[in-house]
């Protein structure tokens, strides 16, 4: 590999990350925010199944969470043209810890140590997978 | 109930992202600027696997929606991880990527992990 080459697969490693990074805040913030906004939703009879489907969006933290979660998704799509499947899905993994953490202190959820347990065994695992990351087939065209 | 919600969202899930991945990877790189998000929906709009998983995607975004009302956010959004035992399975399988056995390793304790938090 000469060192242009090389220099344009860092380049492409460094911008799979970047774009890891917005997913993941993304997604915290959309699933915050969503969660906050289903639990907190007026409890009213609604007039039609469509009309109880479609309700909850109108809730400004269920809006806010799905706007969020649109984008992370969109960013996502973006991110599976610069890696892996096997690669994006287990480091985004990280994810589920930040959601019990956000579910600890900001909805103030109940952990039981299993819970926790279960939340260090997901890092470790993610970890685990995206310590071979390098080896991602980050393709340059 | 809850089980079911879980169910369906993994399985839409999974089929969704299997979908986006063999579309994207076919449509080339996308960036995340403006001008790239633009470009990402023409390609969405152009490409029937793309729509499908995005129908997939609504299915499992309702799913998550009522799973979210019902339940705590620290477990539903754990459990939405069971789809990636599948989705590296498949990965290798379907997509034939590499999956090393450092990978496969990681996703298996990940997964380990997400039943835990589950419980």
């Amino acid at each position: 590999m000469t060192a242009a080459e090389e220099k344009r697969q860092k380049e492409a490693i460094w911008r799979a990350y970047s774009v890891v990074t917005l997913f993941i805040v993304l997604k915290a913030v959309g699933n915050l925010s969503l969660a906050w906004g289903m639990k907190h939703l007026p409890q009213t009879m609604s007039a039609s199944r469509l009309e109880a489907m479609l309700g909850p969006i109108l809730d400004p933290f269920v809006a806010l969470g799905v706007l969020a979660l649109v984008l992370a998704l969109l960013t996502r799509m973006a991110l599976f043209s610069l890696a892996d499947l096997s690669f994006v899905l287990p480091v985004t993994a990280v994810g589920y810890i930040i959601a019990v953490i956000l579910g600890k202190t900001c909805l103030h959820e109940p952990i039981s140590p299993q819970r926790w347990t279960g939340a260090v065994l997901i890092a470790i695992g993610a970890a685990l997978v995206g310590s071979g990351s390098h080896k991602t087939e980050i393709e340059i065209e | 109930m809850r089980w079911i919600l879980v169910g369906i969202m993994v399985a839409a899930t999974v089929a969704s992202d299997l979908l986006q991945s063999y579309e994207m990877k076919r449509a080339g790189e996308h960036s995340v600027d403006p001008r790239g998000l633009i470009r990402l929906l023409q390609t969405i709009a152009r490409r029937r696997y793309l729509i499908l998983s995005i129908a997939c995607l609504a299915v499992s975004f309702f799913s998550f929606m009522m799973l979210v009302k019902v339940e705590p956010l620290s477990f539903a959004v754990p459990a939405s991880a069971a789809t990636l035992i599948f989705e590296t399975l498949l990965a290798k399988l379907v997509l034939h990527e590499q999956v090393g056995l450092r990978r496969a390793a990681g996703a298996l304790i990940v997964l380990i992990g997400v039943a835990l938090v589950g419980q």
